[in-house]
């Protein structure tokens, strides 16, 4: 059975902590009311983690974690990885289900390989599209994507290169 | 088992048909497989059949006659022509049947194909952020790919200037004009690499084949064209399909080759053997890939052969001879019973100006499609 995900999901929308490390943002305009786009699939703090699932029979890990805590617990994933491909997204995605901004600009979009856990696809941001490369470095940071109809600032998982941009 | 023959072969063109029904484009190409195999509505035992997006395949029925035949609806995502081949392969090759038809038919709205997470068991955040998209799937799997193997942006232009070269000279085919290299290295680029004209686009058709058993072929005078072997197969651990929100980093190989491998052990030949192919182009990048993956040449090695012309009709083997996905579009329940059509037609020898030049004894498809899967089919004359 495919597995389902539906406990990243009852909690949300929810406010959501993000201290100081956050390079996208400029902290002389903090993120009003940030909350995340999904409860379970990330950690807060100026380290974020991302929160993957390992098989407890096998040790497979998979992100995000499948709501079966019988089979799978959450484990953190390593911060840092290479990247393992990667597109630039040059058009705006249909809504639904996008609901990213209606003003678009193309986004980078990539697998990570996170050692000796597993590959995640995910945004990258803070890189110029041309130095984009197979195999650089990049680490998991949290990323304000859009503002929902209250004026909460929704916030996504994403890679940049290790040390900013 | 029983060998299974095609008798009869019909298609309603690919593209934009206005006014006219994904079913009843469906209904045209069994009108037109019949008139081909000569033979009546009424003389067709059972049918395998589907669509995507245009509803069951038995209410065709209404539009060619209620004959109580058995019918079978498919629905198998890109496989559904192939699985319905496969249907209709396994009821005559097992005994149970002398005459069948398989059919598919779609009509799809304009544009990209817009899936919904809750549709793959995913959470709504993966659409919500933008990450559910097929183009960013095909896009980052060649590029991978290219830089591995050393595949340049001119080869992906080159399957795609092929492809327009060869629709220009199919009847049935959507895009009729020829593309210069320039025009599509330069186009609006998608999803890097990939630029609009190396895309397909989600479209309308019919395609209808009637098979038949040996007896029945030989009765009819066209036992010529014989299936050696039709396999679906979905996909083995560590396969990079589409909507992957992870990977394994312990990496697998596709369903393409494992549904290849199963194909060529059936026949009982190689892909060395093969004299014309028909492979899932759905971009420029997927027909590079599936070269290799259905082992018609090593990894990298395409880079030699689109430089060398050795996939155009008149090359060493022939691909996509119609144009494929990139020229006749995708309406999905249709796509890889195209496919078939072109080669019963090449086997024929009646492809006109597109027709291959070594006489071909075996022709080969593939299609492959979401959520990985992939369906194979070898003929011979």
């Amino acid at each position: 059975m495919a597995p389902t995900y539906t406990f990243l999901q009852k909690n949300w929308p929810r406010p959501f902590s993000i201290v100081g490390g956050v390079v996208s943002v400029d902290w002389s305009h903090p993120i009003p009311h940030p909350v995340a786009i999904a409860d379970g699939l990330f950690t807060g703090g100026s380290q974020p983690h991302l929160i993957g699932g390992r098989d407890r029979e096998t040790g497979r890990i998979v992100f995000p974690g499948p709501d079966d805590a019988e089979r799978y617990e959450p484990v953190p994933l390593p911060r840092r990885g290479r990247l393992w491909s990667w597109t630039i997204q040059r058009f705006r995605p249909k809504s639904p289900p996008y609901i990213g901004p209606e003003e678009f600009e193309p986004f980078a979009v990539g697998y990570v390989e996170l050692p000796g856990a597993v590959i995640v696809e995910a945004r990258l941001a803070n890189v110029d599209f041309h130095n984009l490369r197979i195999g650089m470095e990049m680490e998991t940071i949290l990323l304000p994507f859009t503002t929902d109809a209250a004026g909460n600032s929704l916030v996504t998982y994403a890679f940049q290169p290790t040390g900013g941009a | 088992m029983g060998d299974v023959y095609i008798v009869g072969a019909g298609i309603h063109p690919f593209g934009r048909t206005e006014g006219r029904s994904g079913l009843q484009q469906g209904a045209y190409a069994v009108r037109q497989a019949l008139a081909d195999a000569g033979l009546e509505w009424r003389d067709i035992q059972f049918g395998y059949g589907g669509s995507d997006a245009s509803g069951a395949a038995d209410t065709i029925v209404n539009e060619l006659g209620l004959t109580g035949l058995q019918f079978v609806n498919v629905k198998n995502g890109c496989a559904t022509g192939g699985s319905a081949l496969f249907g209709a392969f396994s009821g005559i090759a097992a005994g149970l049947f002398d005459i069948g038809v398989a059919v598919g038919f779609d009509k799809h709205p304009r544009g990209a194909f817009n899936a919904l997470p809750s549709e793959y068991s995913l959470p709504d955040w993966y659409g919500e952020t933008g990450l559910m998209l097929t183009t960013q799937f095909f896009a980052m799997k060649i590029n991978r790919y290219m830089e591995a193997q050393g595949i340049s942006r001119t080869t992906l232009g080159r399957v795609a200037e092929k492809a327009f070269i060869n629709g220009a000279a199919a009847d049935h085919a959507w895009r009729r004009e020829p593309v210069d290299l320039e025009t599509i290295l330069g186009s609006q680029m998608v999803s890097d690499p990939l630029t609009k004209f190396m895309f397909c686009s989600p479209a309308e058709g019919g395609v209808a084949l009637i098979l038949a058993s040996e007896k029945k072929a030989r009765e009819l005078g066209r036992d010529r064209i014989r299936i050696k072997a039709a396999c679906v197969r979905s996909r083995p651990p560590g396969s990079f399909e589409v909507f992957s929100p992870s990977l394994d980093i312990e990496r697998g190989v596709s369903p393409t080759v494992i549904a290849a491998r199963a194909a060529f052990e059936t026949a009982g030949i190689g892909p060395e053997d093969i004299d014309v192919a028909q492979i899932q182009d759905t971009e420029s990048g997927a027909e590079i890939m599936h070269m290799a993956e259905n082992g018609f040449c090593k990894d990298g090695e395409q880079e030699e052969w689109l430089a060398n012309g050795w996939t155009r009709v008149d090359g060493k083997l022939p691909i996509n001879t119609d144009g494929g996905c990139l020229a006749c579009g995708e309406p999905i329940g249709a796509s890889g019973l195209r496919q078939v059509y072109e080669n019963v037609i090449q086997l024929r020898g009646a492809g006109g100006a597109r027709q291959v030049q070594n006489d071909p004894r075996t022709a080969y498809t593939h299609v492959y499609g979401a959520p990985g899967v992939a369906g194979v089919t070898i003929l011979e004359r």
